[in-house]
Parts: structure tokens; sequence; C-alpha cells
């Protein structure tokens, strides 16, 4: 049976789109899936600093447009974890090396081959969005609990629409739960009320994610984070399994919001 | 005292930042989206006309139908030049008793 191939886009830029791709392809792979995640931000090429294998690029994907190389050459598998590709974007090209045609051909090609391919989409409306959405089944949109960021997401949701790509799921990226329980956060339930999508996960706000993308290793391969887990969730989900979404709460808030509680500055 | 604590400890009187933030994206999708959908006043523009119709006759070329953006909300307004009004016989209401 053909893989699936789900673009991850946003709109906004730097709400997590490569880190999301990172862990969903990583964590789909721990689960024995074959997957290929393909870099789709031609000339700011990322995804393959994030997954660590920034340093076995041969080809990349303009090469495979162009007919330079065949598709199998330019994967790169991991070590890791053998069931996960890495297909890296051309550094020194832009978007318009590629078009929408050839994204589609490739990820057709692909699909015979894999159960997910992933694609990272680069931020904004333009062409290398439009060639990052070309071939995909279904869409990722990340968003972080901000206005802009779920201003923009909004924009991509109707033009996912209009481009027969329906039923996007959304991610909402980087939520501080200390920060929604003052308010001073939209929580959840306020963006899904406001862009009224199917929500696939919610992650934490989460310094180990600087941290594993500081050392090339994606934080699903950490067994304790919590950031890990809601990746590893959201991939079972994407298999079709049902896991409830728990929105992450605060960690134990210490004295001073202790104190604040005590002597009633604070509702709960 | 206590009111030393509070403004040590930093109350939270005013109004969420969140409830801010919602509000604002409201009104922002609104006209996000009535804008982004090239078709979407045109379309309602020429529906409204064609009810409109049944009552008066308009004057099509004068109409207009666009958002104005008041203090916390969005109107719809519309300028809907009469040219007459039919008469009373014949639009009996049509959706009662369905
Ligand atoms: N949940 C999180 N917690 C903490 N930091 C995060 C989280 N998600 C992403 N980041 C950080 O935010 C930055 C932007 O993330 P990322 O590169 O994945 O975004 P992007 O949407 O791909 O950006 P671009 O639009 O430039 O492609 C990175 O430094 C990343 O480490
Ligand atoms: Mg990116």
């Amino acid at each position: 049976m053909a893989g699936h191939v789900v673009v991850i886009t946003s709109g906004k830029g730097g709400v997590g789109k490569t880190t999301t791709t990172a862990n969903l392809a990583m964590a789909l792979a721990q689960m024995g899936r074959r997957v290929v995640a393909i870099d789709a931000d031609i000339g700011l090429r990322n995804l393959d600093v994030v997954l660590g294998l920034e340093n076995r690029i041969v080809y990349d994907l303009v090469n495979v447009a162009e007919g330079a190389c065949k598709l199998r050459q330019a994967l790169i598998k991991d070590k890791r974890c053998d069931t996960l590709h890495l297909l890296p974007a051309a550094q020194t090209r832009d978007k318009t090396a590629i078009t929408p045609d050839q994204m589609k051909t490739i990820t057709a090609e692909l699909k015979e081959e894999f159960d997910y391919v992933l694609v990272d989409s680069p931020a904004g409306i333009e062409q290398g969005f439009k060639n990052a959405i070309a071939g995909a089944d279904a869409a990722l949109i990340v968003t972080t609990p901000e206005v802009s960021a779920v201003r923009d997401a909004d924009r991509i949701i109707g033009f996912l629409e209009s481009s027969e790509l329906h039923d996007p799921r959304l991610i909402i990226n980087r939520v501080r739960p200390e920060m929604v329980r003052r308010g001073d956060m939209l929580s959840i339930d306020d963006v899904l009320e406001i862009l009224s999508i199917e929500l696939i996960g919610v992650i934490p706000d989460d310094e180990g994610i600087i941290v594993s993308t500081n050392r090339g290793e994606p934080v699903v391969l950490d067994p304790h984070s919590t950031s890990g887990q809601a990746y590893r969730e959201i991939a079972r989900r994407l298999e079709g399994e049902s896991v409830p979404i728990v929105p992450p709460t605060p960690v134990a808030d210490g004295w001073l919001g202790r104190l604040r509680r005590l002597i009633g500055l604070q509702s709960r | 005292m206590l009111d030393f604590l509070q403004r040590l400890l930093g109350r939270e009187s005013e109004r969420p930042s969140k409830e801010q933030a919602k509000e604002r994206l409201r009104l922002v999708l609104v006209h996000d989206r009535a804008n982004l959908s090239d078709d979407l006043l045109p379309a309602l523009k020429d529906e409204l006309l064609a009810v409109l119709s049944k009552y008066m006759e308009i004057d099509e070329n004068e109409l207009r139908v666009q958002l104005a953006q008041e203090d916390s909300q969005v109107a719809l307004v519309a300028n809907i030049p009469i040219r007459r009004i039919r008469r009373a016989a014949g639009f009996s209401h049509q959706g009662a008793g369905r």
C-alpha cells in the first residue's frame, strides 16, 4: 500500500516546523515505519542539522529534480534508526529551482517505498510553500499561541482549503502552562475556538529542544523528555491510534506561586 | 501590609492579556477572511440583491456592501438605494408553516 505524504507548514516563520518534522520523522521511524523527511526549504537548509545528518549530504532535492542523480542516491539513511531517511534541501539555490510538478513526481515515487513522506515546508505562502504542499495528501499546521502566528495559521488554512488539501490538523507549539494559567497566553481552547480545526497535539515550550538541536539528536530520542513524549503521541495519532490530548500543566510552581494563592491574589 | 504584599507579588487586577489577544484576533480575522476570499463580498452582494429584489427594485449600480471597523466590532454595512417598493400583494411569508 502506498504511504502518506504529510506536509508540515505554518505561515509564520520560526514556530517549529523543522523541529516538528524532525521529531515526528524520528518517532514514526522508531515505531518501525519507513520514513523519509524532505527538507523543502531550499536555500535555507535546516532539517539536516536538526536531525544531525549534515555531514553526510552528497546530493540534494534540486539535484534529484534536475535528474543529476537518482532519487535513491540523494537519500541519507539515519544510523540511529535505519528506517529513517532524509532528502536534504539544496543550499546554494533558491525556491524557484524546483516546481510543484517536480515535487509531485518526487513524492509520488517516494510514497511507493515509504510509509510516511514528511515534507518540511518553508514559512510564507510563496513558491516554496506551494512546492511543499504540491504532492501532499495531508497537512499539519504548526502555530504558537501568539496573535501573529495564529493569524498566519488562519491564512494558511484558507489557502490549503482552496488548494484542495482538506482537514489540516493543528499542532500548538511552545505552550507555557504557567502563562496560560495566569491568563497571559492563549490557551489550547482559545486557539481552537479561533481557528476551528482539529487538534493533533500540543508541545510545551522546552529548553530540552534547544539542547537536543545543539546536539543534533531529536528530543524524541530522550525517553524522559515531556516534549519528546508529546511528539511520540502525535506520531501515534498519525498512525490512527486514539491517544487523548492532555494540555501541559504547570510544573511545581514554587514558593512564590504558593504564597500568592495563600493570600488570595490569584485564583487557583 | 497586604497592600505592600500585593504590589510585591504583582496584583492581577488588570484584564489578562490573553483576552486582548483573543479579541484582536477575532477582529483581524473577520477582515482577513473577508478580504482574502476575493469572491466573498461579491457573492454576498449578488445573493442579497436576489432576495431584496423580491420586495423592491434596487439600483444595482449604486449598491455597496462593505465591512466597517468600529471600536470593538466589525459591521457589515450595506447602502441599498431603492428605486421603488413592490406592492404588498404576492409576498406572503414563505418560510411560515414549513
Ligand atoms: N517547543 C519548543 N520549545 C523550545 N524551543 C523550541 C520549541 N520548538 C521550536 N523551538 C526553537 O525555535 C526555533 C525555531 O524552530 P524551527 O527551526 O523548528 O522553526 P521553523 O518553523 O522551522 O522555522 P523556519 O520558518 O525558519 O523554517 C529553534 O531554535 C527551535 O529550537
Ligand atoms: Mg524550518
